[in-house]
């Protein structure tokens, strides 16, 4: 077994005196997909901020591929550069085209020349089936195909690892499905995965493991199959029966 | 009002009803034209004070009988959703109607019928209308302030040198675009200077040195408020910045900054700059006086403008930065590639309303013995040779202020229209 790529421990947040996360401990293998799902206010997207240090934790250690988020870490942006994250408002710089949305970052951040970086992202974006659409600004597209282009914008940085806030709870349902499936063809490339998200099926579907979390505490941690098929405390069970 | 219901129109009848309306309002229009412009009173017959009020009666029943919710006629829906919704509007419309009708004649007369613009001397003026004469014998006092008549073409070639520099920014290549904003914030401005201060200033070349105290008029106008647009804006954008920094330091000095210069009135920050500041300067260290008043001018408005794009930062939504971080971009290229662009295009309206601001305040520097366009007004207007002429000097003063402005604001839409790319 090898060193897990995402390693939290013992870790607490508050904002102000209300305490997010609790107690959080969590180890993510290189290659692994995991599913958090919860209420909302659970605290599930405030744990994938804090792992590219979107938020800072107060206690406990966050450790991302090696390398430990604190207030001391020095090259906070190359640790960003290697996780990508992916956002429930899709978040695109709306005074760019698609295209300049995807190299900006390789360009400026990377040092990428500009030729290559263009390559790259025409082919991530070929990838999500929105290539035809490079010269267009973010207004102009809909909401799902807005989402695919930040997924490709995400993946032009060659990330190790993806992080998914509700990428697809600000969608209309007919657009939900090809979102999904451009994180269906990422899982199955072998991405790194943690995806906030509501979407069960999708679950069911690519993810190694689940974890549910409820008022800050992680409150089960399974493999899918036996997460679905005998949740064991009674609060999963309860969420379960609600969204199923 | 049930009295007044036989004139109330209905969808079958309104093409009478508006017939006859629009003939009895025309009819008061005719009224008050021959009254302004022919001195002629077609309702004399009429007794007193019912003459003056015969054509608001006879308009406010005519916009009374077209008045309906919907007529389905385009031209009579938005005469009566915009001037003729109620009666009060009616009278509103027709009052501000009659107003403008009474006052053309005079108006005209004055500034152009009886007007008097030849001669060379306040002797021509013996009409009763305005003395353009006096406009056209002082024009170039207005232009260039009391700079020698025989080196004018020493600021215009300057000017245009200076607006054809401004205009290499649209011919650069495509690979040198990205040092555009390093040009024009630092590369132009020092141009700019050079080329101001070697060919109107002078003193080198062969070219005879001619003080700034000799400077005026519009072209001083241009100079103040090309330098302090110029300088004010970046300037601006570093405190606004430093506002809204982690840092307490940086965060607190911008804050001082700003309140500061928005606590003081310009006319005492002009005042301190001209009499105070030279005091605390090293005895052999000598600063014009000009650049004294660019630099406080300057320093006035980045506060201004720090504020103004200070709001169009925080308008932006948390996203952007979030986005912007999660790729791994640091605070500078954050804020060059992702925030500002952004957040500058949003403030366009309100750094222009700042500019026009500052471009209208450059009369203020006369209390410091400058005199741009308004101060030489001020000039000759006292001039013994040629007393009682403030009012054509004010008009012409107003109507050069006007373009300029509009220019500006009309410039500030372009920007806008230019940088929308949403929906």
């Amino acid at each position: 077994m090898s060193d897990p790529i995402i390693k939290i421990q013992n870790m607490n947040k508050w904002f102000g005196d209300f305490q997010v996360l609790k107690n959080i401990n969590l180890e993510v293998e290189a290659n692994k997909k995991i599913v958090v799902c919860g209420p909302s206010g659970s605290g599930k997207s405030t744990l994938i901020r804090c792992i590219n240090r979107l938020e800072e934790h107060q206690e406990g250690d966050i450790i991302v591929d090696g390398n430990e988020l604190s207030e001391k870490t020095k090259d906070i942006e190359k640790i960003r550069a290697e996780v990508g994250m992916v956002f429930q408002q899709f978040n695109l710089f709306p005074h760019l085209s698609i295209l300049d949305n995807c190299t900006l970052a390789p360009i400026w951040v990377k040092k990428m020349p500009k030729k290559e970086a263009q390559e790259l992202a025409l082919d991530q974006l070929k990838k999500v089936q929105i290539d035809d659409q490079a010269n267009k600004f973010p207004g102009q597209l809909s909401g799902g195909q807005q989402q695919r282009c930040a997924i490709a914008r995400a993946l032009c940085m060659q990330p190790k690892i993806m992080l998914f806030d509700e990428p697809t709870s600000a969608l209309d349902p007919e657009m939900i499905k090809e979102v999904l499936d451009a994180m269906v063809s990422l899982a199955k490339g072998g991405m790194t995965m943690i995806v906030v998200t509501h979407e069960m099926g999708f679950a069911k579907e690519v993810a190694d493991e689940v974890i549910f979390m409820d008022e800050g505490m992680i409150i089960e941690k399974a493999d899918t199959k036996d997460f679905f098929a005998n949740p064991k405390s009674d609060r999963t069970k309860l969420f379960l029966s609600q969204i199923l | 009002m049930q009295t007044l219901n036989f004139l109330k129109p209905n969808r079958d009848n309104i093409k009478n009803y508006s017939i006859t309306g629009s003939l009895l309002i025309l009819v008061s229009l005719i009224d008050v034209i021959s009254n302004a412009f022919f001195k002629i009173n077609l309702t004399s017959f009429l007794p007193g004070s019912l003459t003056t009020l015969f054509p608001l009666i006879i308009g406010l029943i005519g916009l009374n009988m077209m008045r309906i919710d919907y007529s389905g006629n385009k031209t009579l829906d938005l005469l009566n959703k915009n001037i003729n919704t109620n009666n009060f509007n009616a009278l509103l419309t027709l009052l501000i109607l009659f107003s403008i009708i009474k006052a053309l004649p005079q108006s005209l007369s004055w500034m152009i019928l009886d007007a008097t613009i030849s001669g060379d001397s306040k002797d021509a003026c013996t009409g009763t209308g305005a003395c353009w004469t006096y406009i056209k014998v002082w024009f170039r006092r207005f232009m260039y302030g009391m700079y020698p008549n025989e080196f004018h073409w020493r600021i215009n070639t300057a000017f245009i040198l200076v607006i054809a520099l401004g205009f290499v920014g649209y011919f650069m290549k495509e690979n040198l675009k990205k040092y555009l904003a390093l040009y024009y914030v630092i590369i132009y401005p020092v141009i700019a200077y050079l080329v101001i201060y070697y060919l109107i200033s002078g003193g080198s070349f062969g070219l005879q040195w001619v003080e700034t105290g000799a400077w005026g008029g519009l072209s001083l106008t241009f100079i103040v408020s090309f330098f302090c647009l110029i300088f004010c804006f970046p300037l601006g954008m570093i405190f606004a910045l430093g506002r809204r920094s982690n840092l307490p330091a940086i965060k607190y000095i911008s804050i001082c900054y700003i309140e500061f210069w928005r606590g003081v009135p310009l006319i005492t920050v002009l005042f301190m700059s001209s009499v105070m500041f030279p005091m605390f300067l090293p005895e052999d260290f000598f600063m014009d006086k000009l650049v004294r008043v660019i630099i406080a001018i300057t320093l006035f408005e980045a506060a201004y403008c720090a504020e103004v794009i200070r709001g169009g930062l925080q308008s932006l939504p948390r996203g952007q930065y979030d986005a912007a971080k999660s790729l791994g971009m640091g605070y500078w290229k954050m804020h060059i590639f992702v925030i500002l662009p952004q957040a500058l295009k949003l403030v366009i309206p309100g750094i222009a309303n700042t500019f026009l601001a500052l471009v209208k305040d450059t009369p203020l520097i006369f209390v410091v013995g400058l005199a741009e366009l308004a101060g030489m007004l001020a000039l000759a207007k006292t001039n013994p040779k040629w007393l009682g002429f403030a009012m054509e000097g004010y008009i012409f003063a107003s109507i050069i202020f006007w373009i300029i402005c509009y220019a500006m604001s009309k410039y500030s839409y372009n920007l806008e229209a230019k940088y929308k790319t949403e929906r």
